[in-house]
């Protein structure tokens, strides 16, 4: 047998893997995911969470913030973490789906359901959108009344059990399971009310507004 | 100093014979050199702790992006302007994984070449790795642009290829860097010889085939500089004819 057979097959071997990887990569890293030890997983991301920012992480100072509601609604309101905090809270267990094709199962939120955000400013009758703005500039998203009042979105200030890092949008962020994780603005500091659509930052760069976990952005799969 | 006792004559210096060519050598310090670069800039970018330190994530992609740009640029002029007689050469030989390399991989002492079995092993994953790397990169790059490149496959294989190659990595750097009885070898690759008695026993075929042809040992003190010229066709018949002396047909 010809030696350069096996370097050959070796050298074809690795790229095939990852020419299929390049294809298959998702559910390659789901089994891996499953396989790896919950310590590995929390210093690697292999099924941990990826901090993907446009400008990095920005640093808000919790004395100092506030949300601002306003636009078509009857009352502007600015709200402080600790008017935020004595709002109605609401918890859920949901996934967090990735467009780049990571996810965390079984996070924990809490925090405010939209139906109970928006009574604060009283939104007029032909708003139809929430835009949301974040302190990262220029990140912003809109999701419509409809989709903002299905019963697992809200704005988030706790994960897990404590308080939003700055990595995850402290203090505050939206939390849209259904959705692949760039409709989940982070670092809310400002939600517009309106009665048009704008696009948001990332569907300026082609994904799409709707964005539903399996059905969009050229997924025909659904995730489980 | 080992063998060079068998000489005639009064030189206590010991012999040394060119094991890279400057090719080789260039090809090898281009790669590192960019990869401890994307290495730190993609981990900057990749893991969440870092992320947060650094502040900056636009500035630390675009060097990333343009780090992988210059890699990519730098190893092609090498292979238009550099030996490619000789690259051609040293990839046969990389690829040629004979009876003694399996027996040394499995961890018996068998006589090697220019390059040990590991060695080949760790030159066939790295050139595969950089492959894939650069395709899977590509791709991270368009989807960033288009989300019809937004495939869910990518940045699994970036981020596999990541702890493989650092695990690669760490074990090349213990064996070239800290390994007492290995860690020779770093000389071979930063000024292209290294001593005979030390490629005797590590490289045993390879000094075996140099004498069998008769082809003399460099004294890298007194001719490599004028010998490099001459250096890189020998390469070439040397490979061959250190396979043709083991009875292997070639390609």
């Amino acid at each position: 047998m010809d030696d350069r057979v096996i370097g050959r097959a070796a050298f074809l071997g690795i790229l095939g893997a990852g020419m299929a990887g390049l294809v298959w990569g998702r559910q390659f890293a789901e089994l891996v995911g499953r396989l790896v030890p919950d310590a590995v997983a929390e210093i690697l991301p292999t099924k941990g969470w990826r901090i993907f920012t446009i400008r990095g992480v920005p640093r808000i100072d919790p004395a100092l913030y506030r949300l601002r509601v306003d636009g078509l609604v009857e009352r502007p309101v600015s709200l402080s973490l600790d008017d935020l905090r004595s709002l109605p809270r609401a918890e859920q267990v949901s996934d967090f789906h990735c467009v780049t094709g990571w996810s965390v199962k079984n996070v924990h939120w809490a925090g405010i359901r939209f139906a109970d955000l928006l009574a604060e400013a009283e939104p007029r009758p032909e708003a139809r959108w929430l835009r949301f703005v974040s302190e990262e500039a220029p990140y912003v998203d809109t999701l419509s009344f409809e989709q903002a009042l299905l019963p697992d979105v809200m704005l988030a200030l706790d994960m897990d059990g404590k308080p939003l890092t700055r990595p995850h949008g402290f203090p505050a962020r939206v939390v849209m399971p259904r959705m692949y994780g760039y409709k989940s603005v982070k670092w809310v500091t400002r939600i517009e009310v309106r009665r048009d659509f704008v696009p948001g930052y990332w569907e300026t760069h082609g994904y799409d507004s709707d964005a539903w976990i399996g059905k969009s952005n050229f997924f025909r799969q659904g995730i489980e | 100093m080992g063998r060079s006792g068998d000489r005639i004559g009064p030189t206590p210096r010991p012999h040394h014979v060119r094991r890279f060519d400057r090719t080789e050598r260039a090809l090898h310090w281009i790669h590192a050199t960019a990869f401890f670069a994307l290495l730190g800039t993609g981990l900057a970018l990749w893991l969440p702790q870092l992320s947060v330190w650094v502040g900056r994530r636009a500035l630390v992609k675009e060097i990333h992006l343009w780090t992988a740009v210059a890699w990519a640029v730098a190893v092609v002029l090498v292979i238009i302007l550099g030996d490619r007689r000789a690259l051609r050469a040293a990839w046969r030989e990389i690829e040629a994984i004979d009876r003694d390399d399996r027996r040394w991989l499995l961890g018996r002492r068998r006589p090697q070449g220019r390059f040990n079995a590991g060695q080949k092993l760790n030159a066939i994953v790295t050139t595969a790795f950089a492959l894939l790397f650069a395709a899977s990169g590509v791709l991270l790059w368009l989807s960033a642009r288009d989300s019809r490149f937004r495939w869910e496959g990518p940045i699994v294989v970036h981020d596999t290829l990541t702890l493989l190659s650092v695990a690669v990595l760490l074990g090349h750097l213990y064996l070239a860097v800290v390994h007492p009885t290995t860690r020779h070898a770093l000389r071979g690759m930063t000024l292209g010889d290294v001593r005979e008695d030390w490629a005797r026993r590590h490289h045993a075929k390879w000094m075996e085939a140099n004498e069998t042809h008769g082809l003399p040992s460099a004294d890298s003190a007194i001719d490599v500089p004028a010998r490099r010229d001459a250096e890189t066709p020998r390469r070439a018949r040397l490979a061959r004819l250190t396979r043709e002396s083991r009875g292997d047909r070639g390609a």
